[in-house]
């Protein structure tokens, strides 16, 4: 697998994928795409470096260890079911934000929060199963 | 008058457990002494009690309590009358003499505090019983008594007997505990109501009840379980196997009357039938007789008293039977002075023990210059035993004959089974008291002396009381035995007997009864060789049969286990499989609602046939692939055509996700598979192949059928359509799907992420976990040779 | 168009018992793969299918009008499509683990929780 060809194109592909993937998680409430979505395309691209450079790189590249991040994007989806208490209605009402940022105005929510923790954990998670198989290769 | 408030006695029932809670902790602080300070919460309770005893013998009644379950009309209630009172002052009387005693018997024992919590719990639970209105509190609390009395039997867990004797102790009250909670639910059921002070006046309703037999069964295997009737009396003995002061308390002196107790309370509403005067007087008398004949046979002193608690209760039990007022005032009687010279000749027993080193009565005499104060004690309670005047159990004797005596045949049977129930009685009563007392003096393994103020108060003062509440006897019926006799018969009587002697049958049967003990008594020994010959011959009792009853229900579970667990995977799977088919084809057969043949759908169109047929043929290829990797790469062909499905169907958000983790899987599947060195393919004989074949068919062909009537059906789009309305106008969101996953339902899809997160832990350590190959195939930990668990398991 | 699919799903469950049936855990894995496609079609076709619009409320609407798929049971297949897959990851690594520790791949010769011949309990208390 480890070719010239793919091991060159391996790492913009995967930062291709990894911004396509933030894509489709911010769109997701009123376009096909979420969490979900976002995370197992993050999760496969990171796959997809590890095949082709090695994944010692990889985890350098993320920095944290991807359980970790998992980890903090359970506890991001959970905290923001928890923001409900601060305008007293029940657990996890969606809450709504409009700043207006350079004259645009940006719709932001609770619920996007949770969105990007269930996309953490899905990236975690499942980029952390595939790089544990992928290192067994050499063992 | 304050005492009587109901929280004043939530709070006095309830302060056993408290106590019970802290004596752990007093007794790491104060040793032995602690016992002094948790003797409080009994006496404490004794007096609380004592504090209704006017309102009761002016034949008040006494309830409270509050509601439990509202919604399944179930109440923490509780009912003091003289029957509840009386045991309730025994309980709390004889447990704050036995809580001292303890405090002597277990001195230093590094398990003291958690001797007194079992104690103190007993206390509680046994309380309960007594004081519960409520069927259901009585049934918690009378299981309850059964489990503290097989942490107390057990508490010398280190011994097989101890824990044998437990067991069994527990299998058969618990069991009869079990039987009971039936009954009381089949007396719920004809009656209606679920309160005993309630079910007083429904006697009539009960008795002419089609179930008053099945009723009345299922109690009496609970009270005669619990009060060791024969042949259920076997445990009694074996609970011996506790430390003394637990004989002394559960299995004499209390617990052991819970049955009777039972009897009593129920005597109003279910006694006065053919059935009731049979069956308790039959099994009542059969107990009464064994017992005594099993006590001669013994020489360990509380083997002797356990049988003869076991005769006792027997005694009790055919007074009650009886049902005459009498019978019941001999009952009453009978019952006080028990607990009174029982749990005195019990202590007396543990205090020889403590002092002596041996309770074998044949390695023991001439004690009673050592122990003068122990000596008392013992011939006060065998006087009491043996019903001679002037103790209480005079006054039970002569009641009980009073009861018994009539010309038919039918009760002289019973005037001769307690004649002879009773001269044996005397029999060991005295055996007890004197042999190890009288005669020359006996080398003892441990040097005899009198044995500290803890142990001898208990046995002393319940002599004193029994011959005390003799002499007072007008001022004792007043307060106990004529209310607990009136709760008994459910009508208003008065005990009158006195300890001066009255001429007439009962007296004469007395002296028949004191006659024949003394005789039994000077032969002793060459009764007691008798009825060692006699057991032998017969060489198979109820005790063994337990034996036979728990090796065979462990013989029975090990072959079902083995029946339905063979350990063989494709078998579970088989069969779980049949079920699925069961279940799904089952019902449609049943009820013949099976799906319409379906129409072919005109409007099917050509690239939705073709993505059906790509999946149907990635299925087939996964079967007969005939390498791993056409497998896998089958296995995504199906999974993509899935995706196509989904989008075809106005899914995309499911086709993306599905196309992205049909990728991931089969790249980690051939990452796998590329390591294992495997067969090609799959190797099932052709029978088999044509039976897993029809199960998957079965099963399959359900699903399909099952969905062809489902989609048949009209659709309730109720759910879809609140999305559908709400999704922008609430949530703000356009993407219906998306809004239900991370608004409506998000506390679902939280739970979800969690479970992927979970799986992701788990799978790192699966991978990072090694365990050396030898000490896979053995599960057995105490065959690894020289390798502790620690080591067992390494971090690579 | 439910028919076809519930055919497609009949065909999909017998396929995924037919390898859960075998003794070899590779396939019992890949029967694992197919039953989550199995159910979450069956749980597709249950909610009635609707060609090609998705359930995306348009621009200029407040709610979802005219014909569109069901949304429900999308929502529920999404999450579980994302779980079967860990779930078959933990499968698969379990049987991977197993086959380095016990050497075999057949479930007949995996018994160290069940062993053959097992000793019958003591008859002690």
């Amino acid at each position: 697998m480890r070719t010239v060809i793919f091991r060159s194109i391996a790492p913009y592909l995967t930062s291709l994928m990894v911004l396509f993937s933030i894509f489709v998680l911010l769109r997701g409430h009123n376009e096909p795409g979420g969490g979900f979505i976002g995370g197992l395309i993050a999760a496969s691209a990171l796959a997809i470096y590890g095949i082709a450079c090695g994944v010692a790189p990889v985890r350098r590249a993320i920095y944290f260890h991807p359980m970790a991040i998992a980890a903090f994007g359970l506890f991001m989806s959970a905290m923001a079911g928890v923001l409900s208490v601060f305008a007293s209605v029940p657990y996890m009402s969606g809450l709504w934000i409009y700043p207006v940022l350079f004259g645009v105005e940006i719709p932001l929510s609770s619920v996007l929060v949770f969105d990007v923790g269930v996309y953490l954990v899905v990236v975690g998670a499942i980029s952390s199963i595939a790089l544990a198989l992928e290192e067994r290769d050499r063992d | 008058m304050s005492a009587s408030a109901p929280g004043t006695t939530f709070i006095v029932l309830m302060l056993p457990f408290l106590a019970a809670l802290i004596a752990p902790w007093l007794t790491r602080r104060l040793g032995h002494n602690a016992a002094w300070a948790l003797a409080l919460a009994p006496a404490a309770i004794f007096i609380h009690f004592l504090g209704f005893s006017a309102e009761v013998a002016g034949g008040g009644i006494v309830t409270g309590g509050f509601q439990w379950v509202p919604s399944y009309n179930v109440s923490f209630s509780w009912l003091i009358d003289g029957l509840s009172l009386t045991f309730a002052l025994l309980i709390s009387g004889i447990g704050a003499l036995i809580i001292l005693y303890s405090g002597g018997y277990l001195k230093g024992h590094d398990q003291l505090g958690r001797f007194f919590s079992f104690m103190l719990l007993f206390m509680g639970a046994m309380l309960g019983v007594v004081i519960s209105d409520s069927f259901l509190m009585l049934f918690v609390y009378w299981e309850l008594t059964s489990i503290t009395s097989f942490l107390l039997i057990g508490f010398d867990h280190s011994r097989e007997a101890s824990r044998r004797a437990a067991i069994q102790a527990l299998v058969v009250t618990g069991g009869g505990g079990l039987a009971l909670l039936a009954g009381l639910l089949v007396i719920w059921n004809i009656t209606g109501v679920s309160q005993v002070s309630l079910l007083l006046n429904y006697g009539d309703e009960l008795r002419g009840s089609p179930f008053y037999l099945l009723a009345l069964l299922l109690v009496l295997g609970g009270a005669f379980s619990k009060s060791a009737q024969f042949p259920l009396h076997f445990w009694l003995p074996n609970a011996m196997e506790a430390p003394t002061p637990v004989s002394a308390y559960l299995h004499s002196a209390t617990m052991v009357k819970a049955g009777v107790y039972l009897l009593m309370r129920l005597n109003p509403v279910l006694g006065d039938t053919v059935w009731w005067e049979t069956i308790l007087p039959v099994f009542g008398g059969a107990t009464l007789i064994v017992g005594t004949l099993l006590a001669i046979r013994q020489t360990d002193l509380k083997l002797m008293l356990a049988y003869t608690t076991v005769s006792s209760l027997g005694l009790l039990v055919m007074l009650t039977g009886f049902g005459s007022d009498y019978a019941i005032s001999a009952a009453v009687l009978y019952l006080v002075a028990h607990s009174l010279f029982k749990g005195g000749l019990f202590m007396v027993a543990g205090l020889i023990d403590h002092e002596a080193g041996t309770r074998d009565v044949t390695k023991l005499g001439g004690l009673r210059k050592a122990m003068p104060v122990t000596f008392v004690a013992a011939l006060a309670a065998a006087i009491s035993m043996a019903g001679l005047p002037p103790f209480l159990g005079f006054l039970a004797k002569e009641e009980i004959y009073y009861a018994l005596w009539a010309t038919d045949p039918w009760s002289l049977a019973f005037v001769a089974v307690a004649v002879v129930g009773n001269g044996l009685m005397f029999v060991i009563g005295f055996a007890v008291a004197l042999k190890p007392f009288l005669g020359p003096k006996v080398k003892t393994p441990k040097h005899a002396h009198e044995g500290p103020v803890l142990l001898w108060l208990g046995p002393l003062t319940l002599g004193v009381a029994a011959l005390v509440a003799a002499l007072i006897s007008p001022v004792t019926h007043r307060f106990i035995s004529s209310p607990m006799a009136s709760a008994i018969a459910g009508q208003p009587e008065t005990v009158t007997i006195s300890v001066i002697p009255h001429m007439g049958p009962a007296l004469i049967l007395s002296l028949v009864t004191i006659a024949f003990g003394v005789i039994a008594y000077r032969m002793l020994d060459r009764l007691r060789a008798g009825m060692a010959w006699l057991l032998a011959a017969i060489g198979w009792g109820p005790d063994r049969g337990f034996d036979q009853f728990i090796s065979g229900a462990v013989r029975l579970s090990v072959a079902v286990t083995r029946l339905v667990q063979p350990g063989r995977l494709d078998i579970y799977m088989t069969v779980t499989f049949l079920m699925i088919a069961a279940a799904l084809i089952g019902p449609m057969a049943w009820y013949g609602e099976w799906p319409a043949m379906p129409v072919w759908p005109e409007d099917a169109q050509f690239h939705e046939l073709v993505v059906a047929a790509i999946v149907l043929i990635g299925l087939v290829a996964v079967i007969y692939a005939r390498d791993r990797l056409t497998a896998i790469v089958s296995l995504g062909i199906q999974g993509f055509a899935v995706a196509l499905i989904f989008m075809l169907f106005g899914a995309p958000d499911l086709s993306f996700t599905q196309f992205m983790v049909e990728t991931l899987a089969v790249v980690i599947l051939a990452l796998v598979m590329t390591r294992l060195k495997l067969h090609a393919s799959d190797h099932r004989p052709t029978l088999q192949k044509v039976v897993d074949m029809s199960v998957a068919i079965a099963c399959g062909g359900g699903f399909m059928l099952y969905l062809m009537a489902v989609t048949q059906q009209p659709f309730n789009t109720a759910l879809s359509d609140f999305f559908a309305a709400y999704s922008k106008i609430v949530a703000h969101g356009a993407n219906v799907v998306n809004v239900i996953i991370v608004d409506f339902r998000g506390t679902d899809t939280l739970g979800e992420i969690a479970v992927v997160m979970v799986t992701g832990l788990a799978i790192l350590s699966l991978i990072r976990i090694r365990t050396p190959r030898a000490t896979v195939a053995d599960n057995d930990p105490d065959r690894r040779p020289g390798k502790g668990p620690a080591q067992g398991r390494e971090v690579s | 168009m439910e028919p076809i699919l519930a055919i497609l799903v009949g065909a999909l469950f017998t396929v995924a018992i037919y390898l859960f049936l075998s003794k070899h855990v590779i396939r019992i894995l890949m029967g694992a793969a197919i039953l989550g496609n199995a159910v979450n079609l069956l749980i597709f076709t249950a909610g009635r299918v609707t060609r090609e619009v998705p359930p995306i409320i348009p621009g200029d609407a407040d709610a979802l009008t005219g014909a569109a798929a069901n949304p429900l049971p999308q929502a529920l297949i999404l999450t579980a499509i994302v779980i079967s897959f860990s779930f078959f990851a933990f499968l698969l690594v379990l049987g991977y683990r197993a086959f380095q520790e016990l050497e075999t791949d057949s479930s007949d010769d995996m018994r160290v929780a069940e062993p053959v011949g097992d000793k019958t309990p003591p008859s002690g208390y």
